[in-house]
Order: C-alpha cells, then structure tokens, then sequence
C-alpha cells in the first residue's frame, strides 16, 4: 500500500495539551480520579499469573496491595487505545508498523531487534515505575499539577534516565 | 459507572495523544534526544491548566487532592530505572497503550515487557519494602507546605516559567 493522499497534520500540542489538562479537571471534579497508567500493569500480570498460579498470587503481598481487578484505571488505559485507534482511522493517520522511523534510521528495520529493545525498556520502565508509585501519568502529570513534591522529583529522574540511554543508542546523530 | 467515566476519559485522552502525535516513538525519543519538545509542550501544557483548574475547585472545596508520599528510596532509584527503560522502549505505560491502538506493534512488545517488569517487581517488593522504601520518606507533602507559601504564588511561578520555556522552545525551533 502506497501513502495515502491525504493525512491531516498534528494538533498543537499547546492546545492538545491545554485540552487534556481541562479533561483532568474535569474527571478530577466528576469521578474524582487523576491520571494514572502503571498500576494497571501491576493488576494485569497478577491477572495473568493468577491464571498459572492462583494460590501464590493470593499470598503474594503486592497482588494483595493491588488486586487483580478492572477498575477506573484499566478502562482508562484501554481507552487511550481506543482513543488512539479512533482518531487515527478518523484523520487517515493509522499506519502498521513494527519499526518506528527513527529506530529504523539508526539500528536498520529488523522488527526482532527492535522488539528486543522495546520489550527490555518495558521490563525497566514497569520496575522503575512500581517502584517510584507512579509514571508520567501518575507522577508526571497528576502529582506535578497537585504541586506534589514526589510529582518534581519523579519527573526530573524520569527525563535523567531517558536522556541518557537516548544518547547511548543515538550518541551523535 | 466509575469503568464507564475511566472509559470515556481515557478515549478522550486518546484521541488527544494521538492527533498531537505524543504517543509516537520518534517524538518521545525527540524529547529524550532534546530535538523535539512535542511531548513536553504537551505535558507542561496540561499541567499548567490541569494545576489552575484543580486548585480553583480545591479553593471552592468541590475536589479533593490526592498526593502521593515522598519516599526518596523509591523515587529517585525507581524515576532513573524507569527514565532508562523509557529511553529503550520509547513509550511509557498510558502511551504504550496508545501507539498499539495507531498500529505500531513495537508497542505490543513494550507492553508485554511491563507486564513482566510488573511481575518482577511484585516479586521484589518485600524485600524493596523491609530495605529501600524505607528510606528517606517524607510523607505525602506538596510544595505549598514545604515552601510555607499560598498555593497560587507556586502555580504563578511554574505558569510563567512554563510560558517562558515554550518561548524559548519557539525561538529554538524544538
């Protein structure tokens, strides 16, 4: 398939982002929820590892802490996928691809090695995550907006991080 | 009616991410490599009106906040390790979700990555409970508490400092 005719252009992503905050606001004031992603993740692997071993995921202290179970957070999150597929279908922006342009520039268009390099950072970036209570979701936007001070100090660490193993894979280019 | 309001936001919030194409790999790597702001015009651009509006509602007492404590032993080792996974994976947990629903399927390979880091630190955790999340925790404090300061002098400062970063983003072509 060639590239389509027509592809609308990106948003601003001032306003997109101005809109997103207002949506905060909104599910803040209506549902009482601030943005979150990563403790999904948490009750999806205990949802998976229950299937293989029910009773050890019943005595395990984090899946007790945050039982498998679809709340706010789960459909939020599988929302932005719909989200996301919506909108990409709607504005002809929707493209199957398993190496993104820029990895593909760099380390060349094997979709096993990128794979590898994405799945490793999601292990890292799931660790990092639980282990600071929060994402760029959590911390990053919900607890930088309430002017919580683990919000600062998890979005420095967050983009300290990135930068660096971005310079390793991209150092000069 | 709590699944349907996740439901409804997160489409909206998806529909935002991707027409400003912040869940796209290249533009997250584009900020990691400092060549490309899109996704922090976005996030401090939430923010900024995300911080006015919450604390608006808070003044006229319609929402309540809900902070998460200040453990140093696990924010600042967990921030870095999740920053050096981000800069691999190009995603992070809500944007994962997002690219995989624009048809990147790198971004099932993420996912399923979390979902074992998800594991391994549910395996971990007792230990990472007993030893480093005891560490340096400051309980659930905010700036305004910290800084003996009205919350909207801080909001004030952060606003202007965002509006003179976006300037100079502007000025810079990032």
């Amino acid at each position: 398939m060639s590239i389509p005719p027509s592809r609308s252009r990106p948003w601003s992503p001032y306003l997109g982002g101005a809109l997103a905050g207002l949506l905060v606001v909104l599910s803040v004031f209506v549902a009482g929820k601030y943005f979150g992603a990563s403790t999904t993740f948490v009750r999806g692997a205990g949802f998976v590892e229950s299937l293989l071993a029910p009773e050890r995921v019943a005595a395990m202290p984090y899946f007790i802490k945050e039982a498998p179970k679809l709340d706010w957070q789960a459909l939020f999150v599988v929302g932005i996928l719909v989200g996301a597929a919506l909108a990409s279908q709607v504005s002809g922006t929707f493209r199957v691809q398993s190496v993104p342009d820029s990895f593909d520039r760099r380390f060349g268009g094997s979709a096993l090695r990128r794979g590898a390099v994405a799945f490793l950072g999601g292990v890292l970036a799931m660790f990092g995550a639980r282990l600071a209570d929060g994402c760029p979701s959590g911390h990053g936007l919900s607890g930088t907006l309430q002017l919580s001070v683990s919000g600062f100090i998890a979005l420095a660490c967050f983009f300290i991080g990135g930068i660096i193993t971005a310079r390793m894979q991209y150092k000069g280019r | 009616m709590d699944l349907w309001f996740g439901l409804i936001t997160g489409v909206l919030f998806g529909v935002l991410l991707q027409r400003c194409e912040v869940i796209r790999y290249d533009r997250q790597l584009g900020a990691l490599r400092l060549r490309d702001m899109t996704i922090v015009k976005f996030m401090l651009s939430t923010v900024v009106v995300g911080m006015i509006g919450v604390h608006l509602l808070l003044d006229l007492g319609l929402v309540k906040l809900s902070v998460k404590a200040a453990v140093l032993g696990g924010v600042i080792p967990g921030g870095l390790i999740f920053g050096l996974g981000w800069g691999l994976a190009g995603y992070c947990p809500g944007t994962a979700a997002g690219a995989l629903g624009e048809g990147r399927l790198d971004a099932l390979w993420a996912i399923l990555g979390m979902l074992v880091g998800a594991g391994l630190y549910a395996e971990a955790y007792p230990a990472l409970k007993a030893g480093l999340l005891t560490w340096g925790d400051y309980g659930k404090i905010a700036l305004p508490q910290v800084l003996g300061l009205n919350h909207w002098p801080i909001i004030a400062v952060i606003t202007l400092g965002a509006l003179l970063l976006f300037r100079w983003f502007e000025k810079k072509g990032l």
